[in-house]
C-alpha cells in the first residue's frame, strides 16, 4: 500500500524532471542552432555580394581555408592572430553579462601594450620571468582602470557604457601617440615611432616546437576562468541575476556597483594583457601598429559567441583565420583588404537579426510539441 | 576680434582667429549627424552606426564626385547611400528582441568596412571641391580670410537646425515623430504606425549623417582615405543627448566642438609642437567631460523622448 503511494507520487516527479531534461537540451540546440544559422545566411549574403560583383565566391572561400586552416604554416598564423582577440572577446563578453555593452576595447589594448612598454626599463636586467610578470601586472592595472573607469561613470553618474568606452579608445590611442612620439620614444625609431625595443630575452617567446607565442594559451586559460567565474562563483551569480535586472538585484542588496566597476575592471585589465601580449610576443615595443583592430573585432566575436566565454574560443580562431587569409585573398582575386571586414559586417548584422528567432520554433520548445498548430 | 587681430599684427592672435575659423570648418559635419540623429532620436530610436553611415557617405560623395566631375552629384549620392544605411537600421530594429544599440555598433563596423572596399580605388584620384563663400574678401589679412572662407554646408546646416526648431513644434511631421517617440502607444492610438515614422526618421537621419561625411571628403580636410573621419559620428551622438534633443542646442554644441577639435591644428600653426597630439584629444575628453556633466542617476534626462532605450 505504502510502495504504490510512492510510486504515485514518484511517477511525476520523473516526468518533470524529463520535461526539465528535454527543455534543457532543447534551449542549448537553439543556442546552437540559430548562431549557426545565421552565419551560414550571412556567407550567403556575402557570396551573392561577391557574384554580384563579378568574382567567383567558391574560389573566395577557397582561398579562405586555404589561408586561414589549409596548411600547418596558416594554422599558426590564424592561431597566434587568435590570441588578442580571445581577450578582446572577454573585454566585452564580461560586462555584457551584466547588461552593459562595452566597446572601447580597443582603447584598453592600446594602453595596456604601451603600459607594459613604459613599465620595461625599471625591471630591465631582473630575471627575465619577473620582467614579463611586470609588464603584465602593469597593462592589466593600466586596462584594467581605463576600463574600471567606464564602469564607474556608468553606476555613478549614469554615463552611457557605449559611448563613453568609445570614446575612451579615442583618447587611448592619442595619449599612445603623444607617448610614442615624445616621452617614451626611441630615438632611433625613425619611420615607425616607437618605444624602446624589447630585447629578446625579454620578450613572451614561441610554445616549444611551434612558431606560436604563449598568447594564445593565456587566451585560452583566460576563458575557461572567465567560465568558471560567471558560472560556478557566486559573484558569477549575482552579475547573472544584476544583467537579467538590475533593479531586482539592487532590491535584493547585491553590491551592484562594485559588481560593474568590478567586472569593467576585469574586462579591461583582460584586454589590456592582449596589448602587452602584442607587445612583448609580436611588435617588440608599443608603436602605433597596437590599434590594429583586434577590440572592434573582439566586439564580433563576443556578440557570436553569444558573450559565453567558452564559446569564444572557436569564435576567435575562425574570425583569426579569416583574418589571417585577408592577404591571399587580396593577392590572388584582386579584391581589397577590406573584403575580410564587409564580411565581418553582414555576419554580425544577421548574427543580430537572428535575436528575433529564439523562441519562435516549435522545434525547441517541447512544451508545444504535442500542440496543433 | 578681426580688427585687434591686424591693429596687432598677427601674432598669438592666429590661435584664436584659426580656432574661429576651424570651428566653422569642423562643426559642419557635426552639425549634420547631429541634427539627424535628433530627429531619429525624437522618434524613439537611436542610431550608433551614423559613424559608419558618415564614413560610407564620405566615400561615396568622393567617388560620384571624381566619376561626374560634380561635387553636388556626390552630395546628393552620398545622401541617398544615408538613406539606404537609415532604412536598413530601422527595418532590423523593427523586428521584436532586437537590440537598437548592438545594431548601430555591427552598422558602423559593416559602414566602414564596405567604405573601405569601395573606396579603394578612389584613395588616389582628387575630386572637386565644394565651393566656398569668401565672406573674408574685406580684409587683407590672410589669417582673416582663411578664418571667414565658410562653406554654403555650414550656413545650410545653422538653417536647417533653425528650421527643425521650428518644424518640431509647429508642423503636424514635427508632432507625430515627438509623439511617437514619446510614446508608442498613444501614437497608435492617434492611428500612426510607430514602427514606419521611426523607419523614416531612421532613414532621414543616416542621410543627413551622409552628408556630413560628403563635407569631410569634399570640403575639409578634402579628400578621402580609411582615416577621414575620426569619431565624428559618434561624438554627434553624445552632443545630441548633451543638447537635450534640441536643434538649437546641437549646433551650439557643433561649434563648441569644432572650436575644441581645431585647437590642436591652430596651435601647430603657431609653431606649438609639444604635446600637439594631446590636444587631438581635445574634442574626446570634452564629449566625456559633458557627459558626465549632464548625466546623473536616478533621474532621467529632462527632454527625453520617452521610448528611447539609451535612457530608460
Amino acid at each position: 500500500m505504502i510502495q504504490v503511494a510512492n510510486e504515485a507520487a514518484a511517477a511525476p516527479a520523473a516526468r518533470r524532471d524529463g520535461r526539465a531534461l528535454r527543455a534543457g537540451i532543447a534551449q542549448r540546440a537553439e543556442g546552437l542552432a540559430i548562431p549557426l544559422a545565421a552565419l551560414l545566411v550571412g556567407l550567403l549574403l556575402f557570396s551573392a555580394f561577391i557574384r554580384a560583383l563579378g568574382k567567383s565566391p567558391t574560389q573566395l572561400f577557397e582561398l579562405m581555408w586555404r589561408g586561414g586552416f589549409g596548411t600547418w604554416f596558416s594554422i599558426q598564423n590564424t592561431l597566434s592572430r587568435a590570441a588578442p582577440l580571445l581577450l578582446a572577446g572577454l573585454c566585452v563578453a564580461l560586462p555584457a553579462r551584466l547588461g552593459l555593452v562595452i566597446i572601447g576595447g580597443e582603447g584598453a589594448i592600446v594602453i595596456g601594450g604601451v603600459a607594459a612598454a613604459a613599465a620595461w626599463p625599471a625591471f630591465a636586467g631582473a630575471p627575465p620571468a619577473l620582467v614579463v610578470v611586470a609588464m603584465a601586472i602593469a597593462s592589466m592595472i593600466a586596462g584594467g582602470a581605463w576600463i574600471g573607469a567606464v564602469g564607474a561613470l556608468r553606476h555613478f553618474r549614469a554615463v552611457n557604457e557605449t559611448i563613453a568606452s568609445l570614446l575612451m579608445s579615442y583618447i587611448a590611442i592619442a595619449l599612445m601617440n603623444h607617448l610614442v612620439e615624445g616621452p617614451l620614444r626611441d630615438p632611433t625609431s625613425l619611420n615607425k615611432p616607437s618605444t624602446l625595443p624589447l630585447p629578446d630575452i625579454d620578450r613572451i617567446g614561441a610554445i616549444p616546437g611551434l612558431d606560436l607565442h604563449w598568447g594564445l594559451v593565456v587566451g585560452i586559460v583566460a576563458c575557461i576562468l572567465a567560465w568558471l567565474l560567471i558560472e560556478k562563483t557566486r559573484w558569477g551569480f549575482a552579475a547573472r541575476i544584476a544583467g537579467g535586472n538590475m533593479r531586482a538585484a539592487q532590491i535584493q542588496g547585491l553590491p551592484v556597483g562594485a559588481l560593474i566597476v568590478g567586472f569593467c575592471a576585469l574586462a579591461g585589465a583582460l584586454a589590456g594583457l592582449g596589448g602587452m601580449i602584442e607587445v612583448a610576443a609580436v611588435q617588440g615595443a608599443a608603436n602605433a601598429s597596437l590599434a590594429a583592430g583586434y577590440g572592434y573585432t573582439g566586439i564580433l566575436v563576443a556578440f557570436l559567441a553569444r558573450q559565453n566565454p567558452l564559446a569564444i574560443v572557436p569564435v576567435a580562431i575562425l574570425l583569426g583565420g579569416v583574418g589571417a587569409s585577408g592577404g591571399l585573398i587580396q593577392r590572388r582575386m584582386d579584391l581589397p583588404d577590406a573584403t575580410v571586414l564587409v564580411l565581418q559586417g553582414m555576419i554580425f548584422i544577421v548574427i543580430l537579426l537572428s535575436d528575433t528567432f529564439y523562441g519562435r520554433f516549435r522545434l525547441f520548445n517541447p512544451e508545444r510539441w504535442r500542440r496543433n498548430g | 576680434m578681426a580688427d585687434a587681430a591686424q591693429a596687432a599684427g598677427i601674432g598669438l592672435w592666429a590661435v584664436p582667429l584659426a580656432m574661429i575659423g576651424g570651428a566653422i570648418r569642423v562643426s559642419t559635419p557635426f552639425i549634420f549627424v547631429s541634427l539627424g540623429e535628433t530627429i531619429t532620436e525624437r522618434s524613439g530610436r537611436i542610431n550608433l552606426g551614423l559613424e559608419g553611415t558618415l564614413v560610407f557617405g564620405a566615400m561615396t560623395a568622393y567617388a560620384i564626385a571624381v566619376e561626374t566631375g560634380s561635387a553636388w552629384i556626390g552630395l546628393a549620392g552620398a545622401f541617398v547611400s544615408g538613406c539606404c544605411f537609415g532604412l536598413l537600421h530601422g527595418w532590423i530594429c523593427k523586428f521584436p528582441r532586437v537590440n537598437d544599440i548592438a545594431i548601430g555598433i555591427a552598422l558602423m563596423l559593416f559602414g566602414t568596412g564596405l567604405a573601405f572596399f569601395f573606396g579603394k580605388a578612389y584613395i588616389q584620384p582628387s575630386a572637386p571641391h565644394l565651393p566656398a563663400i569668401p565672406f573674408g574678401f574685406w580684409s587683407s589679412t590672410p589669417q582673416v580670410r582663411a578664418a571667414l572662407d565658410v562653406n554654403a554646408l555650414f550656413l545650410t546646416g545653422a538653417a536647417l537646425a533653425v528650421f527643425l526648431w521650428w518644424a518640431f513644434q509647429n508642423t503636424k511631421i514635427g508632432l507625430v515623430v515627438r509623439v511617437v517617440g514619446d510614446s508608442s502607444d498613444a501614437a497608435r492610438a492617434m492611428g500612426y504606425s510607430p514602427d514606419l515614422v521611426r523607419l523614416l526618421a531612421t532613414a532621414v537621419g543616416g542621410g543627413m549623417a551622409a552628408i556630413g561625411g560628403g563635407y569631410l571628403s569634399l570640403y575639409y580636410p578634402g579628400s578621402w582615405n580609411e582615416s577621414i573621419s575620426s569619431g565624428q559620428g559618434l561624438m554627434a551622438v553624445a552632443l545630441v543627448i548633451f543638447s537635450r534633443w534640441n536643434p538649437l542646442g546641437c549646433l551650439a554644441a557643433a561649434l563648441l566642438f569644432g572650436g575644441a577639435g581645431a585647437l590642436g591644428p591652430a596651435l601647430q600653426s603657431v609653431g606649438v609642437t609639444h604635446g600637439y597630439y594631446l590636444f587631438y584629444a581635445a574634442p574626446y575628453v570634452l564629449t566625456l567631460a559633458i557627459m558626465i556633466l549632464t548625466s546623473s542617476p536616478g533621474r532621467t534626462l529632462a527632454g527625453a523622448p520617452g521610448e528611447l532605450s539609451i535612457t530608460r
